[in-house]
């Protein structure tokens, strides 16, 4: 027990000594400009739409929706995956990772059927999101409810 | 072009928190998704996603807390106009238009496109 315990320890400073030096600075770097570059993305979109005289709201849910759309374009062309092994985050956090978290298992998984394969596994990340997301929303529509 | 700048800012810091607690937190990305919803929908209860909303523009709304912020919002909306009834029907409201967005261009990549090989 005690000698397992031992290796492990030299194996986690083994590890710590072949990764490379502190990854997270240029990781932090990365995320920093691909998520930023993605939210210029989205902002122009939107003086886009609201440029047409749609209202502030919809020109929203009009940049969302068409940013997942080239996201899950990206994503089939084999693009998005790419980008992600050298954005980090900062192509997981805005919402074209999330359509690329709907998109990808859809696309993987159809083999498995068009029913439990693609339909199902679609909602593999973006089910827990839901999920939470929904439950946080009726909390704070309850607390309001009664605070307001 | 001084938007443009805050929202390449906001969007950007917001990337880099979900960066960190990749690293550091060996989190999953899925987990930092869920995490980032609830957050950002709080955080828009307390009318504090607001505020960062006015400043930052699209770089608060692109990241996935502006989904959650979305949802405080709409449900907010919902409570409103429609009561009670709306802590029901707000925040599925106001996450339409995204969710149905990934599920018609996912069935669609699904259809004509294939996973490429690792």
């Amino acid at each position: 027990m005690d000698t397992s315990k031992k290796a492990q320890q030299e194996y986690d400073k083994m590890v710590k000594k072949a990764s490379p030096n502190s990854p997270i600075l240029t990781n932090c770097l990365k995320a920093f400009v691909s998520g930023g570059i993605i939210c210029i993305i989205g902002q122009l979109l939107l003086n886009f739409y609201t440029g047409r005289g749609i209202s502030k709201d919809d020109a929203g849910l009009w940049v969302s929706i068409t940013l997942v759309g080239i996201s899950a374009l990206l994503t089939a062309l084999g693009l998005y995956e790419k980008l992600g092994k050298f954005c980090g985050a900062g192509t997981i956090v805005p919402i074209t990772g999330f359509a690329n978290s709907v998109v990808s298992p859809a696309m993987e998984f159809k083999k498995e059927g068009m029913v439990f394969g693609m339909a199902a596994k679609m909602f593999i990340v973006a089910g827990p999101v839901i999920v939470y997301g929904t439950l946080t929303s009726m909390l704070v529509g309850l607390v309001y409810y009664f605070v307001k | 072009m001084a938007e443009i700048l805050k929202a390449f800012l906001v969007g950007g810091i917001i990337c880099v928190i979900g960066q960190i607690l990749i690293d550091k937190t060996k989190l999953m990305s899925g987990r930092i998704l869920v995490l980032y919803v609830c957050l950002g929908c709080i955080l828009g209860g307390l009318g504090i996603y607001k505020k960062i909303e006015e400043f930052g523009g699209a770089g608060a709304t692109v990241p996935l807390t502006g989904f959650g912020f979305r949802l405080a919002e709409g449900v907010m909306k919902e409570v409103d106009s429609a009561g009670f009834l709306g802590i029901f029907t707000g925040g599925m409201k106001a996450a339409a238009a995204g969710v149905t967005a990934a599920v018609f261009f996912a069935f669609l990549a699904a259809l004509f496109a294939n996973p490429k090989e690792k």
